[in-house]
Protein backbone atom coordinates (compact mmCIF):
# COMPACT_ATOMS: atom_id res chain seq x y z
CA UNK A 1 0.00 0.00 0.00
CA UNK A 2 1.04 3.68 -0.87
CA UNK A 3 1.25 5.70 2.05
CA UNK A 4 1.94 9.22 2.90
CA UNK A 5 5.39 7.96 3.85
CA UNK A 6 6.57 6.95 0.53
CA UNK A 7 5.84 10.69 -1.10
CA UNK A 8 7.32 12.42 1.49
CA UNK A 9 10.62 10.11 1.22
CA UNK A 10 10.59 10.48 -2.65
CA UNK A 11 10.16 14.25 -2.41
CA UNK A 12 13.03 14.38 -0.14
CA UNK A 13 15.26 12.48 -2.18
CA UNK A 14 13.82 15.09 -5.37
CA UNK A 15 14.40 17.92 -3.20
CA UNK A 16 18.34 16.55 -2.10
CA UNK A 17 19.14 15.77 -5.88
CA UNK A 18 18.24 19.14 -6.80
CA UNK A 19 19.99 20.68 -3.96
CA UNK A 20 23.46 18.23 -5.07
CA UNK A 21 22.79 19.83 -8.32
CA UNK A 22 23.30 23.26 -7.06
CA UNK A 23 26.63 22.65 -5.82
CA UNK A 24 27.62 20.55 -8.69
CA UNK A 25 26.91 23.17 -11.16
CA UNK A 26 27.48 26.30 -9.66
CA UNK A 27 28.82 27.63 -12.44
CA UNK A 28 26.20 27.34 -14.96
CA UNK A 29 23.71 30.20 -14.42
CA UNK A 30 20.84 28.21 -16.45
CA UNK A 31 21.38 25.13 -14.89
CA UNK A 32 21.00 26.91 -11.41
CA UNK A 33 17.56 28.20 -12.57
CA UNK A 34 16.58 24.37 -13.51
CA UNK A 35 17.64 23.06 -10.25
CA UNK A 36 15.18 25.86 -8.40
CA UNK A 37 12.79 24.50 -10.14
CA UNK A 38 12.98 20.99 -9.05
CA UNK A 39 13.69 22.60 -5.47
CA UNK A 40 9.63 24.05 -5.76
CA UNK A 41 8.49 20.36 -7.82
CA UNK A 42 9.67 18.63 -4.65
CA UNK A 43 8.18 20.93 -1.89
CA UNK A 44 4.96 20.59 -4.63
CA UNK A 45 4.83 16.74 -4.27
CA UNK A 46 4.56 17.66 -0.11
CA UNK A 47 1.61 19.89 -0.38
CA UNK A 48 -0.67 17.76 -2.75
CA UNK A 49 0.56 14.67 -1.02
CA UNK A 50 -0.88 16.23 2.48
CA UNK A 51 -3.88 17.55 0.58
CA UNK A 52 -4.96 14.35 -0.55
CA UNK A 53 -4.36 12.12 2.88
CA UNK A 54 -6.02 14.96 4.69
CA UNK A 55 -8.59 14.96 2.39
CA UNK A 56 -8.23 19.11 1.77
CA UNK A 57 -8.82 21.11 -0.97
CA UNK A 58 -6.39 23.74 0.01
CA UNK A 59 -2.94 22.35 -0.16
CA UNK A 60 -3.96 21.85 -3.82
CA UNK A 61 -5.15 25.65 -3.90
CA UNK A 62 -1.09 26.61 -2.37
CA UNK A 63 0.32 24.22 -5.40
CA UNK A 64 -1.44 26.52 -7.66
CA UNK A 65 0.26 29.73 -6.48
CA UNK A 66 3.32 28.18 -6.31
CA UNK A 67 3.57 27.17 -9.52
CA UNK A 68 2.75 30.79 -10.42
CA UNK A 69 5.18 32.37 -8.60
CA UNK A 70 7.70 29.68 -10.22
CA UNK A 71 6.21 30.36 -13.89
CA UNK A 72 6.77 34.22 -12.85
CA UNK A 73 10.17 33.44 -11.71
CA UNK A 74 11.41 31.39 -14.36
CA UNK A 75 10.90 34.01 -16.84
CA UNK A 76 12.28 36.81 -14.96
CA UNK A 77 15.21 34.84 -14.49
CA UNK A 78 15.66 33.61 -18.14
CA UNK A 79 14.94 37.50 -18.75
CA UNK A 80 18.14 38.41 -16.69
CA UNK A 81 20.03 35.87 -18.13
CA UNK A 82 19.31 36.61 -21.83
CA UNK A 83 20.53 40.04 -20.34
CA UNK A 84 23.80 39.00 -18.96
CA UNK A 85 24.76 37.06 -21.80
CA UNK A 86 24.52 39.19 -24.32
CA UNK A 87 26.57 42.11 -22.30
CA UNK A 88 29.22 39.50 -21.14
CA UNK A 89 28.84 36.99 -23.51
CA UNK A 90 28.97 34.36 -20.78
CA UNK A 91 26.60 32.52 -18.70
CA UNK A 92 29.57 31.70 -15.69
CA UNK A 93 28.35 32.68 -12.89
CA UNK A 94 32.01 33.45 -11.60
CA UNK A 95 32.13 36.32 -14.42
CA UNK A 96 29.84 37.89 -12.75
CA UNK A 97 32.03 39.76 -10.03
CA UNK A 98 31.74 43.30 -11.28
CA UNK A 99 29.81 44.48 -7.88
CA UNK A 100 32.72 42.80 -5.78
CA UNK A 101 34.78 45.11 -3.68
CA UNK B 1 0.03 -4.40 -4.41
CA UNK B 2 -0.30 -3.14 -7.86
CA UNK B 3 -0.40 0.27 -6.83
CA UNK B 4 3.24 0.09 -5.24
CA UNK B 5 4.18 -1.17 -8.28
CA UNK B 6 3.20 1.46 -10.28
CA UNK B 7 4.22 4.18 -7.38
CA UNK B 8 7.72 2.66 -7.67
CA UNK B 9 8.12 2.46 -11.09
CA UNK B 10 7.00 6.17 -11.05
CA UNK B 11 9.43 6.94 -8.61
CA UNK B 12 12.42 5.55 -9.84
CA UNK B 13 12.25 7.08 -13.17
CA UNK B 14 11.26 10.88 -11.65
CA UNK B 15 14.78 10.11 -9.29
CA UNK B 16 16.96 9.10 -12.32
CA UNK B 17 15.75 11.91 -14.57
CA UNK B 18 16.24 14.52 -11.52
CA UNK B 19 19.96 13.06 -11.53
CA UNK B 20 20.15 13.44 -15.49
CA UNK B 21 18.86 16.90 -15.30
CA UNK B 22 21.64 17.89 -13.04
CA UNK B 23 25.18 15.77 -14.45
CA UNK B 24 24.17 16.26 -18.38
CA UNK B 25 26.59 17.27 -20.15
CA UNK B 26 25.32 19.34 -22.89
CA UNK B 27 22.02 21.60 -21.09
CA UNK B 28 19.68 20.92 -23.88
CA UNK B 29 19.47 17.23 -22.49
CA UNK B 30 19.16 19.02 -19.56
CA UNK B 31 15.57 20.21 -20.40
CA UNK B 32 14.85 16.95 -21.67
CA UNK B 33 15.39 15.42 -18.28
CA UNK B 34 13.49 17.88 -16.76
CA UNK B 35 10.33 17.15 -18.91
CA UNK B 36 10.12 13.80 -18.17
CA UNK B 37 10.51 14.69 -14.46
CA UNK B 38 7.65 16.75 -14.48
CA UNK B 39 5.72 14.24 -16.81
CA UNK B 40 6.22 11.40 -14.11
CA UNK B 41 5.43 14.06 -11.68
CA UNK B 42 1.82 14.64 -13.37
CA UNK B 43 1.32 11.09 -13.61
CA UNK B 44 1.94 10.54 -9.97
CA UNK B 45 -0.22 13.74 -9.00
CA UNK B 46 -2.51 12.07 -10.70
CA UNK B 47 -2.45 8.90 -8.68
CA UNK B 48 -2.62 11.31 -5.85
CA UNK B 49 -6.10 12.86 -7.55
CA UNK B 50 -4.79 15.95 -7.99
CA UNK B 51 -6.12 15.67 -11.97
CA UNK B 52 -6.28 19.81 -12.84
CA UNK B 53 -2.71 20.20 -11.13
CA UNK B 54 -0.92 17.51 -13.11
CA UNK B 55 -2.73 18.62 -16.21
CA UNK B 56 -1.83 22.00 -15.41
CA UNK B 57 1.76 21.14 -15.11
CA UNK B 58 2.13 19.73 -18.24
CA UNK B 59 0.21 22.06 -20.46
CA UNK B 60 1.24 25.15 -18.24
CA UNK B 61 5.09 23.95 -17.30
CA UNK B 62 5.96 21.35 -20.24
CA UNK B 63 4.27 23.52 -22.43
CA UNK B 64 5.48 27.08 -21.74
CA UNK B 65 7.82 27.40 -19.37
CA UNK B 66 10.20 24.28 -20.43
CA UNK B 67 9.66 25.38 -24.18
CA UNK B 68 11.18 28.99 -22.77
CA UNK B 69 14.21 27.37 -20.94
CA UNK B 70 14.59 25.07 -24.20
CA UNK B 71 14.46 28.37 -26.43
CA UNK B 72 16.86 30.16 -24.15
CA UNK B 73 19.58 27.38 -23.94
CA UNK B 74 19.47 27.19 -28.09
CA UNK B 75 19.63 31.11 -28.26
CA UNK B 76 22.60 31.19 -26.01
CA UNK B 77 25.81 29.66 -27.68
CA UNK B 78 27.22 27.99 -24.79
CA UNK B 79 30.86 26.58 -24.08
CA UNK B 80 30.21 23.57 -21.85
CA UNK B 81 33.95 23.28 -21.68
CA UNK B 82 33.95 26.21 -19.37
CA UNK B 83 31.56 25.95 -17.22
CA UNK B 84 31.68 22.02 -16.53
CA UNK B 85 35.72 22.91 -15.79
CA UNK B 86 35.40 22.10 -12.37
CA UNK B 87 32.53 19.71 -12.19
CA UNK B 88 34.60 16.88 -10.54
CA UNK B 89 35.64 18.72 -7.63
CA UNK B 90 32.08 20.11 -6.35
CA UNK B 91 30.44 16.25 -6.61
CA UNK B 92 32.11 15.09 -3.84
CA UNK B 93 30.45 18.56 -1.60
CA UNK B 94 27.07 18.14 -3.48
CA UNK B 95 26.81 14.85 -2.65
CA UNK B 96 27.82 14.73 0.98
CA UNK B 97 25.16 17.79 0.98
CA UNK B 98 22.14 15.76 -0.62
CA UNK B 99 23.08 12.41 1.79
CA UNK B 100 22.74 14.79 4.96
CA UNK B 101 19.60 16.30 3.87
CA UNK B 102 17.83 12.96 2.46
CA UNK B 103 19.14 11.76 6.24
CA UNK B 104 17.49 14.42 7.68
CA UNK B 105 14.05 14.09 5.90
CA UNK B 106 13.75 10.19 5.92
CA UNK B 107 14.87 10.54 9.71
CA UNK B 108 12.02 13.31 10.34
CA UNK B 109 9.47 11.34 8.29
CA UNK B 110 10.08 7.92 9.35
CA UNK B 111 9.95 8.65 12.58
CA UNK B 112 7.14 11.40 13.40
CA UNK B 113 4.88 9.13 10.39
CA UNK B 114 3.84 6.40 12.65
CA UNK B 115 0.65 6.13 13.91
CA UNK B 116 -0.23 8.96 12.02
CA UNK B 117 -3.97 9.25 11.24
CA UNK B 118 -2.94 10.82 7.79
CA UNK B 119 -1.22 7.09 7.25
CA UNK B 120 -4.42 5.26 5.98
CA UNK B 121 -5.31 5.75 2.53
CA UNK B 122 -8.28 7.76 2.09
CA UNK B 123 -11.37 6.28 -0.12
CA UNK B 124 -10.64 6.68 -3.96
CA UNK B 125 -13.77 9.66 -4.76
CA UNK B 126 -16.59 8.37 -7.10
CA UNK B 127 -16.48 8.18 -10.70
CA UNK B 128 -18.21 11.71 -11.61
CA UNK B 129 -16.36 13.71 -8.93
CA UNK B 130 -14.85 16.99 -10.19
CA UNK B 131 -10.96 17.81 -8.89
CA UNK B 132 -11.18 21.18 -10.93
CA UNK B 133 -14.79 22.08 -9.37
CA UNK B 134 -13.62 21.41 -5.68
CA UNK B 135 -10.44 23.38 -6.11
CA UNK B 136 -12.58 26.46 -7.95
CA UNK B 137 -14.92 26.21 -4.86
CA UNK B 138 -12.20 27.39 -2.75
CA UNK B 139 -9.83 29.20 -4.95
CA UNK B 140 -12.66 31.48 -6.30
CA UNK B 141 -14.21 32.23 -2.41
CA UNK B 142 -11.58 31.37 0.26
CA UNK B 143 -8.30 31.89 -1.48
CA UNK B 144 -9.90 34.94 -3.39
CA UNK B 145 -7.20 37.79 -2.54
CA UNK B 146 -4.49 35.60 -3.16
CA UNK B 147 -5.81 34.74 -6.43
CA UNK B 148 -5.72 38.72 -7.45
CA UNK B 149 -1.77 38.88 -6.39
CA UNK B 150 -1.38 35.59 -8.52
CA UNK B 151 -2.67 37.38 -11.52
CA UNK B 152 -0.44 40.75 -10.25
CA UNK B 153 2.51 38.67 -10.02
CA UNK B 154 2.23 37.27 -13.28
CA UNK B 155 1.63 40.89 -14.96
CA UNK B 156 4.73 42.09 -13.15
CA UNK B 157 6.56 39.29 -14.92
CA UNK B 158 5.29 40.13 -18.04
CA UNK B 159 6.61 43.22 -17.46
CA UNK B 160 9.86 42.77 -16.39
CA UNK B 161 10.64 40.46 -18.73
CA UNK B 162 9.69 42.64 -21.84
CA UNK B 163 11.73 45.83 -19.94
CA UNK B 164 14.86 43.77 -19.26
CA UNK B 165 15.31 41.77 -22.95
CA UNK B 166 14.27 45.18 -25.03
CA UNK B 167 17.02 47.09 -26.28
CA UNK B 168 18.00 49.90 -28.81
CA UNK B 169 19.73 48.73 -31.43
CA UNK B 170 22.26 51.40 -33.44
CA UNK B 171 22.18 51.52 -37.17
CA UNK B 172 18.69 50.08 -37.56
CA UNK B 173 16.79 51.99 -40.06
CA UNK B 174 13.40 53.06 -38.41
CA UNK B 175 11.10 55.18 -38.90
CA UNK B 176 10.74 58.74 -37.01
CA UNK B 177 7.06 59.70 -36.73
CA UNK B 178 7.73 62.43 -35.26
CA UNK B 179 10.73 63.92 -38.11
CA UNK B 180 8.34 62.95 -41.01
CA UNK B 181 5.17 64.70 -39.58
CA UNK B 182 6.89 68.18 -38.35
CA UNK B 183 8.64 68.41 -41.92
CA UNK B 184 8.87 71.52 -43.76
CA UNK B 185 8.29 71.97 -47.51
CA UNK B 186 11.59 73.80 -48.07
CA UNK B 187 13.48 71.03 -46.58
CA UNK B 188 12.01 68.58 -49.12
CA UNK B 189 12.12 70.48 -52.72
CA UNK B 190 14.23 73.28 -54.65
CA UNK B 191 13.03 75.32 -57.45
CA UNK B 192 15.84 75.96 -59.85
CA UNK B 193 15.34 78.76 -62.55
CA UNK B 194 17.35 77.60 -65.45
CA UNK B 195 17.48 78.44 -69.51
CA UNK B 196 15.61 76.33 -71.58
CA UNK B 197 18.09 74.20 -74.01
CA UNK B 198 18.19 75.06 -77.83
CA UNK B 199 17.53 71.85 -78.79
Amino acid sequence: MVTITHYLMLSGVLFAISLAGIFINRKNMILLLMCIELLLLAANFNFIAFSHFLGNPDGQVFVFFILTVAAAEAAIGLAILVVLFRTRASINVEDMDSMKG
Amino acid sequence: MFELIFFLGYAIVLVCAAVGVIVARNPVHSVMYLVLCFVTSAVLWLMLEAEFLAMTLILVYVGAVLVLFLFVVMMLDIDVSVIRSHFTRYVPFGVLIAAIAVAEVWSVVWMRSQGLPVASRPEPAAADFSNTKELGAVLYTEHVYAFELASFVLLLAIIVAIVLTMRKRSGLKVQDVDKQVSVNRADRIRIVRMKAESD
